[in-house]
């Protein structure tokens, strides 16, 4: 089986920081990624540079054969990949609904001058996203008035109105208080297997690491310094002692 | 195009960047702190030379020295760039900002035609002017040229001067140094305990001054008029783009290079005179989106 | 309740005009102020604000001059189409260059390239006539040769119909998808970017727009006036765009147009009673607009209305 996601020498340095020293990493439809590591280690400078957002200085990526490494986020989206951010992206001037219909013209391209943004949408098809992530009575409240967890969560469905077979989230529950976690977790995980979507997400919660991850990579200094099945990885004593800080 | 016009425009290049230099500085370090471009920024250019003539015809009536006419200048733009400056930062755009950069810029523009109207109410349509001192410090002469002492050696030395005070003002001094720190980062600047209210007033004063420091050494040399605002506004823009927002020494480059390219249009192609500095800006940004030095600001998502 | 005002204020017009013979041409340019603003509403939508707008206005203006004195006898219909291609020609070209920047940048690019057509139209007198302008002939209008006052009544209409037109497909324009994508250019172009559209294309489609709105009302301008001098491309007239733009607000087309009447209300009350400084009086009124009502006169009576919940216009 090909792999969904391939990077090959992935190099990205800048002032005196290695980011991305020579990844590579290959990622299969199917699995459920969590990857870990210290702020600054290179989690999210990785999933800039496969989605296109800063260019590697040598090394190149491929998702589902193509090569996309020079490629910018809008065309890379349009092939299945999609992403969502450590600080919810919104459109803070815009309803809920109708950052959804945004997203899902987004999709299709081609954007109408006379059409009203309603009637250029599947209704069914956001009615449906948004009841996935619970946001269905909150369809017409302005994004700007959503509190952090509702935000990460219209940033998930965004993602998935592009209908992606791969979604990277930076960060799913970071910034909302602890009893919400699992449940946010619970919900956006529910969402990828409803659309039958790999998920890579980011996360410093090791609890939420073993709950739902079947596969986890650990990032340090630039490097993935492990890379196996939760048990392996969070069992291995460099990676206990340099991320989880055991001592 | 001869040797002695060349030179003649090298002459008017200078004396002109100087000026540019002043107010193009001011409007480049107020940027740097509060984060928008200030377009009142012409009115404080205006009434820096509106104020110098007044007080030098004030002056003229008790014999003064040419040091005195001197210093009238330079208190001219003291007092404008302190009261007009404080009233601006204090008055209207610290009500703004924490708003939309649209409206804190359309709020300077607001100020700055309030400004203009103000100006017409306290010096009238009619040109006013000053040239008391230029005669004066009479002249200077090299190789077969003669200029003016005020507008070659004078202007220059104090665009100059302005640039070195800043910099090591900026550099070396505690205040200065609070300055960058707010420039940088206002937020953490004020975790570490500084006053940033105070500096952003201080910085903008300063930055005040400078614009109606360049006013006022123009005065001189030129009889003000309505309208006179808004021309330097427009072409300190074109300096402090060409240049990079926020970067002083950039400016001075800047400056001299839409100077002396506009005093040599002046000479072998006049039509394009006014055209010149936006061309400039135009080829610069087409090659450097953001100004010629200005730094890559690394996105954060 | 927006119909209603519009109406009202078409109604008003066309009723003025005919009264007060002499108001007819204060109220056609009133109205190209207004559809200039429409234009640069239109970036401001996109959170761009251009001081260089007036630079189509010249555009157009110059090309309906060149046009009308070349080929004498050319309809006036015909030459107010002239001049919007002209401006929307030039919106194409310049907007390819002008979509890379954002902020201040934006409006000061514009700014230059209008200060160098400005500076240019001022210098080149063989060509331009110089500070003096160009004077064109009435024409015929839809080939009728009409008098002085039957072609202004003529051309108020015309541009009430425009204004009325204009309102309703910008307004149309500003909640489709394309309008809707503008908007959020502003609010979050990265993530427009990372959904699959070019915040760039949409800009430059809005910037298009936008020019070309502005060359309608350059051309209706040298219409009526008869004349068009270099001062139609000044960065002050610019300025006056956007300032009547945040007067109505950019939230509605109609936004532009009342804001055109505040702002020649003003101007009016200002040079009947305090003569001289009727720019302070705009001055100040922007001041308060900003401090008071930043979404513009529009904003205000919309959140008063019956707007849906977190609905911002």
């Amino acid at each position: 089986m090909s792999a969904l996601l391939q990077t090959t020498g992935l190099q990205l340095a800048f002032g005196g920081v290695v980011a991305a020293d020579s990844i590579d990493f290959e990622l299969y439809s199917g699995e459920r990624l969590a990857v870990i590591g210290q702020n600054g280690a290179g989690k999210t400078t990785f999933i800039n540079i496969c989605t296109g957002f800063i260019k590697p200085t040598s090394g190149r990526v491929f998702f589902n054969g193509q090569d996309i490494t020079q490629r910018e986020p809008r065309h890379i989206v349009r092939l299945g990949l999609a992403r969502s951010f450590q600080l919810p992206q919104l459109f803070l001037d815009h309803t809920v609904r109708q950052c959804l219909e945004i997203a899902a013209v987004g999709r299709r391209g081609g954007l109408s001058f006379w059409t009203p943004l309603s009637d250029a949408v599947d209704k069914h098809e956001v009615d449906d996203t948004l009841a996935l992530v619970g946001l269905r009575e909150r369809a017409e409240v302005s994004a700007m008035a959503l509190p952090e967890g509702q935000r990460k969560l219209l940033d998930v469905a965004m993602a998935l109105m592009l209908r992606p077979q791969l979604m990277i989230m930076d960060e799913p529950t970071s910034g909302v208080a602890s009893e919400d976690k699992m449940l946010l977790m619970d919900t956006v995980m529910q969402a990828m297997r409803e659309r039958q979507v790999t998920p890579w997400f980011v996360e410093h919660d090791i609890d939420i690491v073993r709950r739902y991850a079947t596969r986890v990579a650990a990032w340090i200094a630039g490097r993935i310094a492990a890379d196996g099945t939760p048990d392996e990885v969070l069992s291995n004593s460099q990676i206990r002692r340099e991320i989880l800080g055991d001592r | 195009m001869t040797t002695d016009l060349m030179l003649l425009a090298m002459a008017d290049g200078v004396s002109y960047a100087g000026l540019l230099f002043m107010v193009s500085l001011g409007l480049t370090l107020i940027c740097g702190v509060m984060g928008i471009v200030n377009v009142a920024h012409g009115a404080l250019y205006a009434f820096g030379g509106y104020t110098a003539s007044s007080l030098t015809l004030l002056a003229m009536n008790h014999e003064p020295s040419t040091f005195t006419l001197l210093l009238c200048l330079l208190i001219a733009a003291l007092l404008v760039g302190l009261v007009l400056g404080t009233g601006l930062e204090a008055g209207l755009l610290r009500r703004v900002q924490h708003r939309d950069p649209v409206q804190q810029l359309l709020m300077t523009f607001a100020a700055f035609i309030v400004l203009e109207d103000l100006q017409r109410l306290l010096w009238g349509t009619q040109p006013y002017s000053a040239p008391e001192v230029i005669g004066r410090l009479g002249t200077v002469s090299f190789f077969e040229v003669t200029y003016t002492t005020y507008q070659l050696i004078i202007i220059p030395l104090t665009a100059l001067a302005s640039y070195a005070g800043l910099l090591f003002f900026l550099r070396f001094t505690s205040l200065g140094k609070q300055v960058v720190a707010v420039t940088h980062h206002r937020e953490m600047a004020t975790a570490l305990g500084i006053h940033a209210k105070r500096i952003v007033w201080l910085t903008f004063v300063l930055g005040a001054t400078l614009g109606a420091l360049g006013g006022a050494m123009a005065a001189p040399t030129t009889s003000m008029v309505p309208g006179a605002g808004a021309d330097m506004i427009v072409l300190s823009f074109a300096v402090v783009a060409t240049a990079g927002l926020g970067q002083i020494s950039g400016a001075l480059l800047a400056s001299l290079l839409i100077g002396l390219t506009r005093a040599v249009a002046v000479y072998m192609a006049p039509e394009w005179e006014v055209a010149v500095p936006y061309l400039i800006m135009v080829l610069v940004l087409l090659v450097r989106p953001n100004g010629l030095f200005s730094v890559a600001q690394a996105r954060r998502i | 309740m927006v119909r209603n005002i519009a109406w009202a204020g078409a109604l008003t017009c066309l009723i003025l005009g005919l009264v007060f013979p002499w108001s007819k041409t204060p109220l056609i340019m009133g109205l190209c102020y207004a559809m200039a603003s429409l234009g640069v509403a239109i970036m401001m939508r996109a959170g761009q604000v251009s001081f260089g707008h007036a630079l189509f206005a010249a555009i157009s203006a110059y090309g309906v001059a060149f046009t009308a004195r070349s080929f004498p006898g050319t309809d006036g219909l015909i030459l107010v189409l002239v001049g919007m291609l002209c401006s929307g020609l030039a919106g194409a070209v310049i907007g390819l260059f002008v979509v890379r920047y954002r902020g201040i940048f934006f409006g000061m690019l514009n700014l230059a390239l209008s200060m160098v057509l400005f500076s240019m139209l001022g210098k080149f007198y063989n060509f331009t006539g110089g500070t003096d302008g160009l004077r064109i002939q009435r024409p015929d209008l839809l080939g009728q040769t009409l008098e002085r006052s039957d072609f202004e009544t003529a051309l108020l209409v015309i541009a009430l119909v425009c204004s009325a037109l204009l309102v309703w497909l910008i307004q149309r324009y500003f909640k489709s998808a394309a309008g809707e994508a503008l908007s959020a250019i502003k609010s979050n172009e990265t993530r427009l970017e990372y959904l699959g559209l070019s915040a760039k294309r949409i800009l430059w489609q809005g910037y298009v727009l936008s020019a070309v709105l502005v060359g309608l009302s350059g051309a209706l301008f040298v219409l009526v006036q008869g004349l068009v001098t270099p001062d139609i491309g000044s960065w002050f007239r610019s300025g006056e765009y956007v300032f009547i733009t945040i007067l109505g607000g950019s939230g509605h087309a109609l936004g532009s147009f009342v804001g055109a009447v505040v702002f020649e209300a003003v101007k009016l009350f200002a040079s009947a009673y305090m003569t001289g400084v009727w720019q302070m009086l705009l001055g100040v009124t922007l001041i308060i607009v900003i401090l008071v009502a930043p979404d513009g006169i529009m904003g205000l009576l919309r959140s008063k209305s019956d707007a849906p919940k977190g609905d911002k216009p």
